[in-house]
């Protein structure tokens, strides 16, 4: 109940003052404003890279052969035609390991009536397409049965089918690949672009197909590298020992001799981009703090001025009956309006930045209301902390000094 | 009944390390329903003197009994609630908050003694009338006159029902017609109310006024006759 008639004297007196006010709420505003942009442009970040992260597929391994040695220099890795696509079933057997894919595959041309496109052609299995999660948008995938019988069918992605369709239904007509007919069965939902490019510019082809009638080798039967699914995030790190183990036993490797092979666990590599994220916006939110800091700063500013310029007031009040306690509550409150009102702007300000933002950086747009939350109890704190030195200050007052101070 | 018992008060000022002593032992009983006027030339001690009367200072030596409590024992609280329900204050600046009505100042001393909004408005009301200025309770003192500032001053320093009214030089700036309606305001008060009244003032013609007139000198009281 009393509170409110402080509550009401603080705005009256916040109100007298309105330019002072004014420029002391800025500094709370400028702090939550960037303390809300900052965790939401954080989070917007940390958000596009999980996309990106989850677009590739979750508890992957990659397989690749190793390194041939040709007339003494060694070519580097994934040159050595090791892997092979019985080496691929073995390690679908294997118990922590949900499904393996062989990719065989290269660069082609390919035709559609008056149109063409080059595009990454690769052969594979249909155990590819449930490693990296990826659907078709239209028509379907190719089953074991067609890769038996290396039939021609393809799976093409977004972008081919934007390139050599347009806006028309792909399914059912013939493209061709290096001049051999296929038949599209299918268009693949959109993944997106990573640092390793358009993830969409790509046809899948069976990987029969693909090593018998596109890109023909001399050892049928070898892949250039095997994608593993593991059956959980726990069973990862096992994953990679068993089919190292099992590559080394099937390929006749002693213990401390080369390996032929390497297996490359891909949550590593997510999971120190994650860090990485998460560092930055832990980063970013901390400057934001400091900003916040010194607005609470500037409010401490205003009202020890305040508490100077208003001791015949403060005496006033005090001669007519208000306890120290009354006037402490009194600028701590004006203090607290202060910072209370700054902070809501500031996180209208804050919400309009980040959706700026998001908008040009093409971010997911992400507010988060602990974001919010957060900066609106920091600056209520800040004008609690800032706001108690001037108001003892003012509560300590000797009532006759008060009165006379001009 | 005694209401206020001063006992050899002293009252030390320390300026640049030179001691002054604005009161040097001052011995004083005021009654119930008195009218005192308190008058020497200035530097004599009387406003410091009604300071420490009215709880706004507290003396370097002597006992302060008021209605025989020993004033000196209370905590900062006590004497805000005693300033609050027992005391009125006039002053020579009016001290009224700029920037509120009259009759927002009128109901200060009601907010602090927690009074709902629509009693403190009722009271504040019938104060301003009491004064003198009804139809005037928005204006704000800025938009008043030297002596309806000093009438919102005592409307102000009467909404609580005080036992004491302490007028601090209440005249020292006005011209001597309004002088004689505020001073005539506190006679009133004085045998209309049975308030006990006490008037500083460096000007004999106000003190005239009063029934009993104390004359201060060099922290002293050098004389206390009845008129």
């Amino acid at each position: 109940m009393f509170i409110f008639v402080l509550l009401k004297v603080a705005i009256r007196s916040l109100y007298a003052n309105k330019l002072r006010s004014f420029l002391s709420m800025l500094g709370i505003t400028i702090g939550v404003t960037a303390v809300v942009a900052m965790i939401s442009m954080g989070s917007g970040a940390k958000a596009l890279v999980e996309k990106q992260i989850s677009s590739i597929g979750s508890n992957l391994l990659i397989v690749l052969p190793g390194a041939t040695t040709s007339g003494g220099a060694r070519m580097g890795m994934g040159t050595k035609p090791s892997l092979t696509l019985s080496d691929t079933k073995a390690i679908e057997d294997l118990p922590s390991v949900f499904c393996a894919a062989p990719i065989w595959g290269g660069v082609a041309q390919v035709v559609y009536v008056n149109q063409n496109w080059s595009a990454g052609v690769q052969g594979t299995t249909p155990s590819y397409f449930i490693a990296r999660d990826w659907e078709t948008e239209e028509g379907r995938t190719f089953n074991n049965s067609e890769v038996k019988a290396s039939s021609k069918v393809a799976v093409i992605g977004k972008t081919v089918q934007k390139n050599l369709f347009g806006g028309t239904d792909p399914v059912g007509k013939i493209i061709r690949i290096r001049h051999v007919p296929f038949t599209v069965i299918g268009v693949l939902s959109p993944k997106g672009s990573t640092a390793r490019g358009d993830q969409d510019d790509v046809i899948f082809v069976p990987v029969t197909t693909a090593q018998r009638k596109l890109f023909g080798t001399t050892l049928p039967g070898v892949v250039k590298i095997i994608i593993v699914k593991a059956r959980s995030r726990k069973l990862v790190k096992m994953a990679k020992r068993e089919i190292g183990n099992l590559l080394m036993q099937r390929h006749c490797i002693r213990m401390g001799q080369d390996k032929d092979f390497t297996v490359r666990d891909l949550t590593e590599i997510t999971s120190a981009v994650r860090k990485i994220s998460t560092t930055l916006s832990l980063l970013l939110g901390s400057i934001a703090m400091i900003s916040l800091i010194v607005g609470g700063i500037g409010i401490m500013n205003i009202m020890l001025v305040s508490v100077t310029e208003r001791t015949r007031e403060i005496g006033i009040r005090m001669a007519v009956g208000a306890t120290t306690a009354n006037i402490l509550m009194q600028f701590l409150i004006e203090a607290i309006v202060l910072s209370i009102i700054g902070g809501f702007v500031g996180i209208i300000f804050g919400m309009i930045a980040s959706l700026i933002m998001a908008h040009f950086m093409q971010w997911p747009t992400l507010i988060s209301w602990q974001a919010i939350l957060l900066a609106f109890i920091f600056s209520t704190g800040v004008g609690i902390f800032f706001g108690f030195y001037p108001a003892k200050k003012a509560s300590k007052l000797n009532p006759i000094d008060a009165l006379r101070s001009e | 009944m005694t209401l206020i018992e001063v006992k050899n008060l002293v009252k030390i000022y320390e300026i640049g390390g030179k001691k002054l002593a604005a009161l040097n032992g001052i011995s004083l009983n005021i009654n119930c329903g008195e009218m005192v006027a308190i008058i020497g030339a200035s530097g004599s001690g009387k406003s410091t003197f009604m300071n420490v009367l009215g709880c706004l200072d507290k003396p370097t030596e002597g006992q302060y009994l008021l209605e025989k409590t020993d004033v000196s024992t209370l905590s900062s609280d006590e004497l805000a609630h005693i300033r609050n329900k027992k005391m009125g204050f006039v002053f020579q600046t009016f001290n009224l908050l700029s920037g509120f009505s009259a009759l927002e100042n009128v109901e200060l001393p009601l907010i602090y003694s927690k009074m709902p909004k629509k009693m403190r408005e009722k009271k504040a009301y019938e104060l301003l009338h009491e004064v003198g200025l009804s139809g005037r309770e928005n204006h704000h003192s800025s938009q008043l006159s030297g002596g309806e500032q000093q009438r919102v001053a005592i409307a102000r320093a009467l909404v609580n029902s005080p036992d004491i009214v302490l007028a601090d030089e209440p005249t020292g700036n006005l011209d001597s017609k309004t002088s004689h309606e505020i001073i005539s305001i506190f006679q009133r008060l004085n045998t209309e109310k049975n308030v006990t009244v006490i008037i500083v003032t460096h000007e004999q013609q106000i003190a005239e006024f009063a029934k009993r007139v104390v004359i201060l000198h060099d922290g002293k009281i050098i004389d206390d006759k009845l008129s």
